[in-house]
């Protein structure tokens, strides 16, 4: 009996366990402590002011517009929004960080508790919405360090300050992932709820939105094994493929008898794994301190609460923000699937692809075509084309307007399907011509004209004696026999519908 | 020791304080009214009749050491560590005795009875936090700032390539030997 605990526990499978450290970049016109402008691209320190320099003599001064939006994404996570909230000082020394120390909320910061709900499409054929929940444990207002530029031709370092002093919403979350799509799907659900409030743009390879794994793996019911830090990671995709190869390579450790260290790992998007970075010599020690220049931050509940005779510029009150709240994706995958009868897993792809739900309302607008089928061409034919290219919704050679277009016809049976998706394709490689052009040129029309149709229908029917018996005897399957004869008559341009219908009226018997 | 600094200094405010309510013409920022009084010697600005808070004598005492929790050691090793994360130099022994004393001093505190407290951890907990507009007031200052340092690249502020690791103790020894300091 003694020995079998062991095997069992040989036989439990080691899992991943993955935690997100997030740093999102708070969409705002000006600092989190000073006046000085926030935008992309400018020349070096051009936007950077005495404080953002860490000259002496310079204090902080609160961006109200960073409050509000760290309350914001707080309440659309779900998070208990903390009254009080305090700023402490993180020190360490780093050519990018003038100051010496970075202002932060380590103690108590403004949002903590929260959940953030997430899907992705599993199942074996990836048409399973599986939904999934991992705990946020905090969101706190931190201020951003500047850039360093590695010279190494010249042994220094560059420093750019623009983006020294940005508000940075940094979001812990629990590590109650266990792999890559996992961890994807969450910051793909996260960014689109931090882009529909506006709080963040999320564009992650401008650097708006930083992404760190916290990486271990164990046996289920375990404690938790040593984790690494994977840093580095400038898109989602790499994100999957980075927790992926660092689970695989400490499960390669733990078979092979080692110990994982504790470290942190820099992902190399080229040979997809992850390089132990330089040194840190031994746990760092931050030695926080409470930031003695800012007193509390105090957020009111709502208007009640309010001190008597306060200027509203100077308070951040929850309820209004509350009431403000825009629509979340999540609310808006529902409305699509009550508004339009589409399944879960279409209105999830909708949503999550950048500009696919802007496209299929606007065909939508544009046809009479019933949503289920419209929604048919967007998934298979749209979204399958541009996937195979690597090519965003907004680059797609085929409008929205020239779509709903080629499918009318279809519906008014001036094209088969079939020919409907070779349309399709012939657009697609030639940007601009209409759907009717194409049906022009490569002479896709159905032929609908009765007098043609009878004529031809008449013939097949006329030479087929033994066929036409056996449909009249009951074998309705002959049929097709026949309708494939005069469909190669016609050259595959004969409306089915109506030819079928007449095929049924000359067969039935009694004359023509 | 420190006592009777103590007092000389509440006693040099309680002066200071009497000069500029008697004085327009200082400005509150000017710190050379504290050094008069000390220079002349005589208590000519006494303030007993204005009611003033400070002791008219020392009532400072001297706290037995068995109250006091037993004395803080600061290990080398964490003496190490603090010159190298604060970047702060012990130099001698004399350096360490200083810290430790001072460790010392502030020992006092735990005689105070703190119950039902809250931590203060800053003297600005009573006042409102200011919040600023969202608004772009300034950071037009490449020009000047550039200028601070000595050694510019393209508008880029120039850095060693990494953190330079602070010199072992040994060897911070040696190139303090040839300093002035």
């Amino acid at each position: 009996a003694s020995n079998v605990a062991p095997l069992i526990h040989l036989c439990q499978k080691l899992v991943g366990v993955v935690g997100l450290e997030i740093h999102a970049q708070i969409s705002s016109n000006s600092k989190l402590f000073s006046g000085s402008p926030v935008c992309f691209s400018a020349p070096p320190n051009s936007q950077v002011s005495f404080f953002d320099a860490s000259l002496p003599g310079t204090l902080p001064v609160l961006n109200r517009r960073c409050v509000e939006a760290a309350v914001m994404t707080g309440l659309a996570l779900n998070c208990t929004i903390n009254k009080k909230s305090l700023f402490d000082r993180k020190h360490y020394f780093y050519a990018d960080l003038p100051a010496g120390y970075q202002i932060t909320q380590q103690r108590r910061p403004v949002a903590v508790d929260g959940v953030l709900t997430y899907s992705f499409l599993g199942g074996k054929k990836r048409s399973q919405v599986v939904r999934k929940h991992v705990q946020i444990k905090q969101i706190q207002l931190e201020q951003d360090s500047g850039k360093s530029l590695h010279d190494d031709v010249h042994s220094q370092t560059l420093i750019d300050l623009n983006r020294a002093g940005v508000g940075l919403m940094e979001l812990v979350m629990e590590p109650d992932m266990s792999c890559g799509e996992e961890a994807a799907a969450a910051v793909r659900e996260l960014q689109l709820i931090l882009q529909a409030l506006g709080t963040c743009q999320g564009n992650m390879s401008e650097g708006q939105l930083r992404v760190d794994a916290n990486v271990s793996v164990h046996r289920p019911g375990e404690p938790l094994g040593v984790r690494t830090e994977v840093k580095n990671i400038n898109s989602i995709r790499y994100l999957a493929r980075a927790i992926d190869y660092e689970i695989q390579r400490q499960i390669g450790v733990m078979q092979r008898g080692g110990t994982v260290h504790n470290e942190t790992r820099a992902y190399d998007s080229k040979s997809g794994e992850t390089i132990p970075m330089r040194d840190k010599e031994g746990l760092q020690d931050y030695r926080f301190m409470p930031e003695p220049n800012l007193p509390p931050l105090i957020v009111f509940e709502d208007n009640a609460t309010l001190p008597p005779g306060v200027d509203s510029s100077q308070v951040v009150v929850v309820q209004k923000i509350k009431e403000g709240l825009p629509e979340l994706p999540s609310v808006k995958r529902e409305h699509l699937v009550q508004a339009y009868g589409i399944l879960p897993e279409h209105s999830f792809t909708l949503v999550n692809e950048e500009g696919l739900m802007e496209y299929f309302e606007e065909v939508m607008k544009a046809t009479r075509k019933e949503p289920r089928k419209v929604i048919g061409w967007v998934m298979n034919e749209l979204l399958g084309q541009l996937k195979q290219q690597d090519m965003s919704v907004s680059q797609s050679p085929i409008s929205p307007a020239a779509l709903a277009e080629l499918l009318e016809l279809q519906e008014t049976g001036r094209v088969s399907s079939s020919g409907a998706k070779q349309v399709f394709q012939v657009m697609w490689g030639s940007s601009g011509k209409t759907a009717e052009q194409v049906i022009q040129e490569q002479d896709l029309g159905l032929v609908s004209d009765a007098t043609q149709l009878h004529n031809i229908c008449q013939k097949v029917v006329d030479s087929h004696p033994t066929e036409v018996h056996a449909i009249r005897n009951g074998n309705a399957k002959v049929l097709n026999k026949l309708m494939g004869l005069v469909q190669r008559e016609l050259r595959g341009k004969a409306d089915p519908v109506l030819v079928m219908e007449i095929l049924k009226q000359k067969t039935r018997g009694g004359g023509c | 020791m420190s006592a009777f600094r103590l007092t000389g200094l509440c006693s040099c405010r309680g002066v200071s304080l009497k000069v500029i309510e008697s004085s327009c013409n200082l400005s509150r920022n000017r710190r050379g009214c504290l050094q008069r009084p000390l220079l002349n010697g005589t208590r000519l600005f006494s303030s007993h009749s204005l009611n003033s808070k400070v002791p008219r004598v020392p009532t400072w005492e001297q706290i037995p050491e068995e109250q006091l929790p037993p004395p803080a050691v600061v290990p080398a090793d964490l003496v190490d560590k603090l010159e190298r994360l604060a970047l702060v130099d012990f130099r001698t022994k004399e350096g360490l005795a200083c810290l430790e004393k001072a460790i010392r001093f502030a020992d006092q505190l735990h005689l105070v009875d703190t119950s039902g407290v809250e931590p203060m951890d800053s003297v600005l907990e009573d006042r409102a936090l200011y919040l600023r507009n969202d608004t772009e007031t300034e950071g037009d200052s490449a020009e000047e700032l550039l200028k601070l340092a000595k050694n510019t690249v393209e508008e880029y502020f120039v850095a060693p390539p990494g953190n330079i690791p602070l010199p072992k103790r040994e060897e911070r020894t040696a190139m303090l030997k040839h300093s002035e300091f």
